[in-house]
């Protein structure tokens, strides 16, 4: 007699008419990730290349000009100008046309022959500091390239120690590879949380809501009814970004498809919840939606979605393992990137599965206090 | 009181309580099956309160409540599963059409879908909504947005419907063709709990029970309620007069002797005067004033005037022990 899932069918059935009904929420909802893919996979590049690099060559002969095009074969350096003395030089930093100016002094050459320590000052602008520290990695590595081929050039001996770096999942350092599969983290959380959120609060806008609970529907049929619909759409939109990141943007994917989909359920399951614990506190759409950005900026940022959660400070650290979007981009990197499998990966799954349970418990219980009995 | 068999809701001594405020202090009342109960009082009093008590939305601090013969601690399923229910902003999905929102209902009640039609097609034929099923419920106006939410209420055909200010904010001509509705599903043996602030609606009720913070200071008939004895006290009577200078009269008969309380209701003074103070007396006793008196009749006291009278004597009582 006491079905705890009486209503679920209804309420599914209502749901649905709400979606088709409302075609261009839905509509928008999809297709907002997709340009948010397109703008993250064609326009943002993490690599930093060509940077504009001033040149004060004070000294000119045969060695300073090889230093030279040593510099502009590492595809890091664009020289665009070049100077004839040290105020020109600053200039061009401060004026911000160049973001590194090299000043190879007069006696380079000299003291390059007479086996003296030749200098040569290189400044870099430190306003954006990834451009800074690729510039001083590379001048710094040619450097002591060049004084190593000086040094045994004379003895005919190998290098004693040769790094051999091999990168192994995203040989060609290819933004796209890396931000798309973080990516599919933020979008979905989009259209689980927001959507649920918004529905729930939309009923309590109008005051359905209320007669609701007077009616024979049990709590978790109306949740249920509510979320199944929206889990469905959340997988619709997985697939969709998946079959776009595969085909339009050629990311591979090293690990199984199958269980990345497996996965993104607990995930799903965490950001719905979190939806019915959004809706429970908001009462009007406004405010669902304020609360839900307070969701999604730490999801955007304390993930290792765009900045690498190791460099964090301490705090930050620590406050990302409470952000579920970690555990999921560990998971979609790991599947698509790396190939991971289960037991790589079954304890991500593991931590979501409680947040989400937690999550879910905490919304009941707040529901059941602030709006059935308010 | 004790519980008859014929009792649609029983409730015994309910209390409320959130944190130290007492929402719902004490209260018991009985409706009978059939019958058309008024629930009236001032916003605040506790009327919604006592609605989700009597549908097992909230917990009882103290007292019994059955709804029809269901306990409602106990078994608050059931009781919703067979009671209807109607909130005052006719709670339906503007974005669903009218046979879409009587289908939703229906599947929430379970109704097989032979049993949905047969019900959608009689209730379409009693509230009128025929011509509109397919139409969306935004654009039904008020009064039919307010069949249409009755009828997604009585489509399980419950024995008790409870409306929460079922008229509020339609116009006149609908709100007299829903009471026409409640007098002929009453005939029927439907048992209505309405809550309103208007008193018209009030007087057609078969009975009235008026809550005034949390405690009911009135039950009964409305015939009954008129002759309560704290109404029309022993050697009194209720008069109308009316006259054009209505507020300097009202001030005038305030100071007579033998006049015990006095209001204005619109061009009139309604007063309550002792069984010695005759009425040709009085006229006579404004015209020294220079008030014309149009008319001046006994006059049976409205609810309204029960009303007044029990929340004031109710709030000296409770201030009395105070002073």
């Amino acid at each position: 007699m006491l079905n705890p899932f009486r209503g679920f069918s209804a309420v599914f059935y209502k749901e649905a008419l709400h979606i088709r009904r409302d075609f261009a929420t839905l509509f928008f909802s999809l297709i907002i990730p997709l340009m948010q893919m397109f703008l993250l996979g064609f326009a943002i590049d993490t690599n930093i290349r060509q940077i504009n690099t001033v040149v004060y060559d004070a000294d000119g002969r045969r060695e300073s000009r090889e230093l030279l095009d040593r510099l502009r074969n590492s595809d890091t350096f664009h020289l665009v100008r070049f100077v004839e003395n040290d105020h020109d030089l600053t200039d061009a930093i401060v004026s911000g046309k160049c973001r590194v100016g090299i000043k190879i002094p007069v006696d380079y050459s000299d003291r390059l022959l007479h086996q003296m320590s030749a200098q040569v000052l290189v400044l870099i602008d430190g306003s954006d500091s990834s451009v800074a520290g690729q510039a001083i990695n590379v001048t710094t590595a040619i450097g002591l390239d060049e004084s190593l081929r000086r040094v045994l050039a004379n003895s005919n001996a190998p290098f004693a120690v040769d790094m051999r770096p091999k990168i192994l999942f995203n040989p060609d350092s290819r933004s796209p590879n890396f931000f798309l599969p973080g990516l599919t983290a933020v979008l979905l959380l989009n259209v689980t949380t927001f959507l649920t959120a918004f529905s729930v609060v939309r009923e309590k806008e109008r005051g359905t809501l209320e007669q609701l609970f007077v009616t024979p529907v049990r709590p978790m049929g109306l949740l249920l009814g509510k979320l199944l619909p929206y889990l469905i759409i959340g997988f619709f939109e997985l697939g969709m970004i998946l079959s776009f990141m595969r085909f339009v943007f050629q990311v591979p994917i090293h690990g199984n498809v199958f269980l990345l989909a497996v996965l993104s359920l607990p995930y799903i399951f965490v950001s719905l919840s979190m939806g019915i614990l959004i809706s429970s506190k908001a009462n009007s759409q406004a405010e669902a939606m304020q609360l839900a950005f307070l969701t999604i900026l730490p999801s955007i940022f304390f993930s290792g979605y765009i900045f690498p959660r190791e460099t964090m400070p301490k705090f930050f650290f620590i406050l990302s393992y409470f952000v579920p979007a970690t555990y999921f981009i560990d998971i979609t990197r790991g599947i698509i990137l790396r190939g991971a499998t289960w037991e790589h990966l079954w304890g991500d799954a593991v931590v979501l599965f409680c947040m989400g349970t937690l999550l879910l418990v905490i919304a009941a219980r707040r529901f059941q206090n602030k709006v059935i009995m308010a | 009181m004790s519980d008859t068999p014929q009792a649609a809701i029983a409730a015994q001594n309910l209390v409320r309580r959130f944190g130290h405020f007492t929402a719902v202090n004490d209260v018991s009342f009985q409706v009978q099956k059939g019958e058309i109960f008024g629930f009236l009082g001032p916003n605040g009093s506790g009327k919604t309160t006592v609605i989700k008590m009597l549908t097992g939305l909230l917990p009882l601090s103290g007292g019994e409540a059955s709804v029809l013969s269901l306990d409602v601690r106990k078994d608050p399923e059931s009781v919703r599963e067979n009671i209807g229910y109607m909130s005052q902003n006719f709670s339906l999905y503007s974005d669903l059409t009218v046979t879409e929102n009587l289908t939703f209902y229906g599947r929430i009640y379970g109704l097989s879908s032979d049993r949905l039609r047969k019900r959608m097609d009689e209730i379409a034929q009693l509230n009128g909504l025929g011509p509109y099923m397919n139409r969306l419920s935004a654009q039904l106006s008020g009064g039919w947005k307010q069949r249409l939410a009755l009828g997604c209420a009585m489509l399980h055909e419950p024995k008790l419907i409870f409306l929460d200010e079922p008229t509020a904010g339609i116009d006149p001509v609908a709100r007299r063709q829903l009471w026409d509705l409640l007098f002929e599903l009453s005939a029927h043996g439907i048992t209505f709990f309405v809550t309103t602030h208007y008193m018209d609606e009030a007087e057609r009720c078969n009975h009235v029970a008026y809550i005034y913070f949390g405690k009911i200071i009135a039950d009964g008939t409305p015939e009954t309620l008129r002759e309560l004895p704290e109404v029309r006290p022993e050697g009194t009577y209720r008069v109308e007069i009316t006259t054009p200078q209505v507020t300097r009269a009202l001030r005038i008969v305030r100071t007579v002797a033998g006049i015990r309380s006095a209001t204005i209701f619109g061009q009139a003074i309604h007063a309550l005067i002792n069984d010695d103070l005759e009425l040709e007396h009085l006229r006579e006793l404004l015209l020294k004033q220079g008030i014309v008196v149009a008319e001046i009749r006994p006059l049976a006291p409205s609810l309204e005037d029960v009303f007044v009278e029990l929340t004031y004597r109710h709030q000296t009582q409770s201030e009395a022990p105070r002073a």
